[in-house]
């Protein structure tokens, strides 16, 4: 077999999922923490392009960007699949991996303040109602019954994008508003796997606030 | 074999269509295309796509699938004849992960580019940096494919048309025959390759198209 090594950062909710992904497919890998913001050489070996965790590396060949990292996981380890086996159903999946994905409001919403940050949240909440009522629906998890890739792909929002509305001060996401991703956050971090590798909640608060605080911190021009 | 029935919602000047339309007729596969009146949106199509109400949108035997990378990945699952995505899965992963770069680095800094009032040197700059990284993914040979076009090529084809046209309206230098002398290479045969040229759309129509789309894009920023 050979070797798997993942390059990731405690914070990131991008090595989450793959650790996630890993550990659900029992694969065994060695986990590299990188000590930002001094990235390791090896780091800059293997994403040249971005610089930037997380990078996967199987027999030395590194994959970077964790979606793509995902698909690769699902098809060299297919056993226990975390997407649809139909195709699809598997295209389905995808879309709603990609769903909201990289979008600049939530860069936005973490970032700025005033009017800018209110657009922004103005556009996660639709985007959150869609993905409750169109993506989720009445299903316990994305999956169904059980997590895949899509569950994975949103799996930053328990925690990750909790704490971010903490440090912002404005919270977004309300049980009353959202009632079935409400559920399914918390059914989600209850799956062992998942509730296994999380980071410590307040830790990751104080990154986020720490950040938070620099983004908002006046500039002296 | 049940009937197969397989239709293409589109719009001529789309480059997102495009990509289907060459993977589908790679693929050799027989398609019924409806090209929608944009900007007035057809009530087929926004019940086959009511999430993002845009095309393309592939409908195969009435299963609707929008967004054209994952309809080319599904396309090449169905479809097995003439491969489109290298079978290894860490070839896979690059093709996938050029994909991402060139959405994310390349077309988008075009698109700010061609958008932005006053910034449209900035941008092409970094757009014109992003494509000579894209060149690497080459690795000297004709196509991202190999020898013959693939995936990648299909996906990021389109922008050998597009970036004419805004070097064309905006007066930049996006893909530079001395810096990138591959990938200018690339793009010239790729066009050139029958079935990816039989569906480019007529240039002054496009061009004629995109001046007009210029113009509310830049009188918006101001």
């Amino acid at each position: 077999m050979e070797e798997v090594k993942l390059h990731g950062f405690w914070p990131s909710p991008f090595s989450h999922r793959v650790i996630w992904a890993l550990k659900l497919k029992g694969v065994e890998y060695e986990y590299i923490e990188e000590d930002f913001p001094n990235k390791s050489e090896l780091l800059l070996k293997y994403n040249p392009v971005h610089k930037k965790i997380p990078v996967l590396v199987h027999g030395g060949k590194p994959i970077a960007e964790s979606l793509v990292i995902l698909e690769y996981i699902e098809e060299t380890w297919p056993h226990n699949p975390l997407l649809p086996t139909d195709a699809y159903h598997k295209a389905i999946a995808r879309f709603w991996i990609q769903f909201g994905q990289g979008k600049d409001y939530f860069r936005s919403f973490f970032q700025e303040s005033g009017e800018e940050q209110e657009k922004a949240a103005k556009e996660i909440l639709e985007m959150l109602k869609i993905l409750e009522e169109q993506g989720l629906g009445d299903k316990k998890f994305f999956g169904g019954d059980a997590i895949n890739l899509v569950d994975i792909a949103h799996g930053w929002l328990p925690l990750w994008f909790e704490t971010i509305q903490e440090a912002v001060g404005v919270k977004l996401m309300e049980p009353t508003t959202f009632p079935r991703l409400h559920a399914w956050m918390l059914n989600f971090v209850q799956v062992d796997v998942i509730k296994q590798n999380l980071p410590d909640r307040q830790k990751l608060f104080a990154h986020m606030k720490n950040l938070r605080d620099k983004f908002v911190a006046p500039t002296i021009v | 074999m049940a009937e197969e029935s397989v239709k293409l919602l589109g719009y001529w000047a789309s480059p997102f269509a495009l990509r289907v339309h060459w993977a589908l007729k790679l693929k050799g596969i027989l398609y019924e295309y409806i090209e929608e009146e944009l900007p007035n949106k057809s009530t087929l199509l926004l019940r086959y796509n009511p999430v993002h109400k845009k095309i393309p949108v592939l409908v195969h035997n009435n299963k609707p699938l929008a967004e054209s990378l994952l309809i080319i990945e599904y396309i090449d699952e169905v479809w097995k004849q003439n491969p489109l995505l290298p079978e290894d899965p860490y070839e896979r992963a690059k093709a996938r992960f050029w994909v991402k770069f060139f959405d994310e680095k390349c077309a988008s800094e075009i698109m700010a580019a061609f958008s932005s009032k006053g910034k449209e040197q900035e941008k092409a700059a970094i757009a014109r940096e992003n494509l000579k990284t894209l060149e690497s993914a080459l690795q000297g040979k004709p196509f991202f494919g190999g020898e013959t076009i693939g995936f990648l090529d299909i996906a990021v084809g389109w922008i050998g048309i597009w970036a004419r046209i805004v070097e064309e309206i905006v007066d930049v230098n996006l893909i530079d025959a001395e810096t990138m002398p591959l990938l200018t290479d690339w793009s010239k045969k790729f066009l050139e390759v029958p079935i990816i040229k039989a569906f480019i759309p007529p240039w002054d129509k496009l061009l004629e198209h995109n001046k007009g789309f210029h113009k509310i894009l830049t009188v918006a920023s101001t």
